[in-house]
């Protein structure tokens, strides 16, 4: 049994496919499979671009009316299993809904699940994929036993985007069955942290602070510098769980991964956990008190200063041109 | 209200992690303490059972060597008892086997309200065992609560997305899992501490739970390959005086950005 069919759990937004789901079906492309996009909302609309990236098949569990992904749609996934469409490969992005439907299905399955990779390869029936550990030091190889499906989850920008795909795929309707009192989660209300300019995890340029800015409204700064290159802000954990600056923000590990053409890391040591978010950055410069600080380690340009003033000078200057 | 906390008990991560030569796995022989990413979950446990007016907060944890120094602190914060599984037989486990086996201890200590557990463990970072969980027992579950709130019958989230947060509703018993920040966890105090010492904590095998297979027999994978990652090399490292931001005035001119 080769690994002929493959799954990619697809999202849509505005109207079109997120970027975590063209880079999974680009690379599922490359597997040596067929390639079906199951997508957790309403798949029609977004069916052509899924195509065009490489979905021979796209299954839509339709509007998801309320019900958090996770039931909801691992609920949907069995359902076709059960019919007899079951994939040997299924890839998740690693974010919130992506986490919660495959966490699901592997208890539905009795399957393992394998997450945090950024690499997969496939050797006739053997599937590997590959994960970062030690702030990305070290790369751990691991290879599924047993028997399928196989679930993966990847960490975002593990995979360029390219189509190459083909028409539009055909539409499969998949729709959430009566879920009983396991699917009473509900989203009643959806807030946005309304935010101007390029998005954090797209921006060419980010600028990020942390805990050596000393306060909350030093991190205005860090707005400012961002707005005058045209990038977003970003932020380290520290002062996300201080409160300074929305979770929205975050950059690492636990929060988004990002690879600008510029990283500007402000008053950040370069923990490990910081470091996985933005070493794929092309171009880091830091600016530090401490010259031991971690994060000279990975920086093109690291200024060994205080950011209190070395920063409000480097705004006048760009203000300047 | 009665909530059980899942509680990870993990090496120090201020120490440099290590893999085990022979099997590749995260080393975790040494002393463990309580992953802070579960303090969180211990001190909302607390202040709703608190809010509610009684019942009290219980543990589950799995670890190595009969580790019980992380649970220790949880109930110097005022936690009432534990279920701790140990059992050599664990060592390999995946995020399934995990999820099945407290899952099993939980039931153990009796159907709760509420289980809490971290978003992602600060060592393992899978961030699957609370979902997972929720599955083996049948429960809803809400993922990625920044808080929580109880109501009668209604568990009321607001859950981080990835551009705000959405309120949602569910229905109790359920599982929840909480990020880091969302509250402060107290620090024990010396009372705490000491009654700690002697309250009880029930160490059971996965074979007591009537979990099997577990550990590397039940992980279904085998790690096939440890390599260094390419580093990143180091560039310029200048000390600041006073016009060192040009030099980055220059670099970013360099890049065409400016
Ligand atoms: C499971 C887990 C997940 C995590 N996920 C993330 C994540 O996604 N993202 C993340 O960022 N962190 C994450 N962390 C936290 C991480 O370990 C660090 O605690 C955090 O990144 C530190 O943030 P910081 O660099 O702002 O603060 P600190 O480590 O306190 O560093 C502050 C730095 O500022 C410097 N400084 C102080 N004053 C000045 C000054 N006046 N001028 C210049 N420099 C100054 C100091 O020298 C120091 O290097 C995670 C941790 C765990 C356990
Ligand atoms: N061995 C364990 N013992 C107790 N709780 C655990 C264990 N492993 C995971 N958990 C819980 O599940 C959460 C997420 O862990 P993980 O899926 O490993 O990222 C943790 O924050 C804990 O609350």
């Amino acid at each position: 049994m080769a690994i002929s069919n493959i799954w990619v759990f697809a999202q849509g937004n505005n109207g079109a496919p997120t970027t975590a789901t063209l880079e999974l079906l680009t690379k599922a492309r490359t597997l040596g499979g067929s390639v079906t996009a199951f997508v957790a909302g309403d798949g029609a609309g977004i069916a052509s671009t899924l195509g065009e990236y490489g979905a021979a098949k796209v299954y839509s569990t339709g509007d998801l009316g309320g019900n958090l992904p996770g039931v909801a749609v691992s609920a949907a996934m069995q359902e076709v299993i059960n019919a007899g469409d079951a994939p040997d490969l299924v890839l998740f992005p690693q974010n919130y809904e992506g986490r919660d439907v495959m966490s699901r299905l592997s208890v539905a399955l009795d399957r393992t699940v394998l997450t945090n990779n950024i690499d997969i390869a496939v050797d006739g029936e053997s599937v590997s994929v590959t994960t970062p550990v030690f702030g990305g030091n070290t790369l751990v190889t691991t290879t599924f036993t047993g028997s399928g499906p196989f679930l993966a989850a990847f960490r975002p920008k593990s995979f360029p985007v390219e189509a190459g795909g083909a028409a539009a795929g055909e539409v499969v309707s998949a729709p959430v069955p009566d879920l009983g009192t396991v699917g009473s989660a509900k989203i009643v209300a959806v807030h946005v942290e309304e935010s101007t300019g390029p998005k954090l995890d797209e921006a060419a340029v980010v600028v990020s602070g942390g805990r050596g800015l000393g306060e909350a409204s030093k991190f205005e700064m860090v707005d400012q510098l961002a707005k005058l290159l045209k990038g977003a802000a970003g932020a380290s954990r520290a002062i996300v769980d201080a409160g300074w600056v929305p979770y929205s923000m975050q950059v690492g590990q636990t929060g988004k991964v990002v690879k600008p053409n510029v990283y500007i890391a402000a008053g950040i040591s370069g923990a490990t956990q910081h470091m996985v978010g933005m070493k794929g950055s092309k171009h880091i410069i830091a600016i530090n008190k401490d010259q031991e600080a971690p994060i000279f380690g990975i920086a093109d340009l690291g200024i060994v200063g205080d950011v209190h003033k070395v920063m409000p000078k480097l705004i006048e200057a760009l203000q300047a041109r | 209200m009665n909530v059980t906390v899942c509680v990870k008990q993990i090496p120090d991560p201020a120490l440099p992690g290590e893999l085990d030569p022979s099997t590749n796995a995260l080393k975790r022989d040494g002393k463990l303490i309580l992953d802070e990413s579960d303090s969180y979950g211990v001190e909302m446990a607390l202040q709703l059972v608190d809010k509610a007016g009684g019942g009290e907060v219980s543990l589950v944890s799995m670890a190595p060597n009969g580790e019980v120094s992380g649970l220790r602190t949880a109930l110097a914060m005022g936690a009432a008892k534990a279920v701790l599984v140990s059992d050599p037989e664990l060592a390999g486990s995946d995020s399934l086997t995990t999820a099945k086996v407290l899952a099993a201890a939980a039931q153990k200590l009796g159907q709760a309200d509420l289980i809490i557990a971290g978003t992602e463990s600060s060592d393992g970072y899978t961030g699957t065992v609370p979902e997972q969980m929720a599955a083996v027992l049948g429960l809803p579950s809400v993922t990625f609560a920044k808080s929580v709130e109880v109501d009668g019958d209604t568990l009321k989230v607001n859950r981080q997305t990835e551009d705000g947060y959405d309120e949602v509703t569910c229905s109790l018993p359920a599982v929840v899992s909480v990020t880091a920040g969302v509250v402060e966890p107290r620090y024990p105090s010396f009372k705490g501490i000491m009654a700690a010492k002697s309250k009880p904590v029930d160490t059971v095998t996965a074979a007591d739970l009537g979990v099997t297979p577990v550990g590397w027999a039940g992980a279904n994978q085998s790690i096939t390959q440890v390599a260094q990652a390419p580093a990143r090399q180091a560039g310029e490292v200048v000390e600041d005086d006073g016009e060192a931001h040009l030099k980055i005035v220059a670099f970013l001119e360099n890049l065409k950005v400016i």
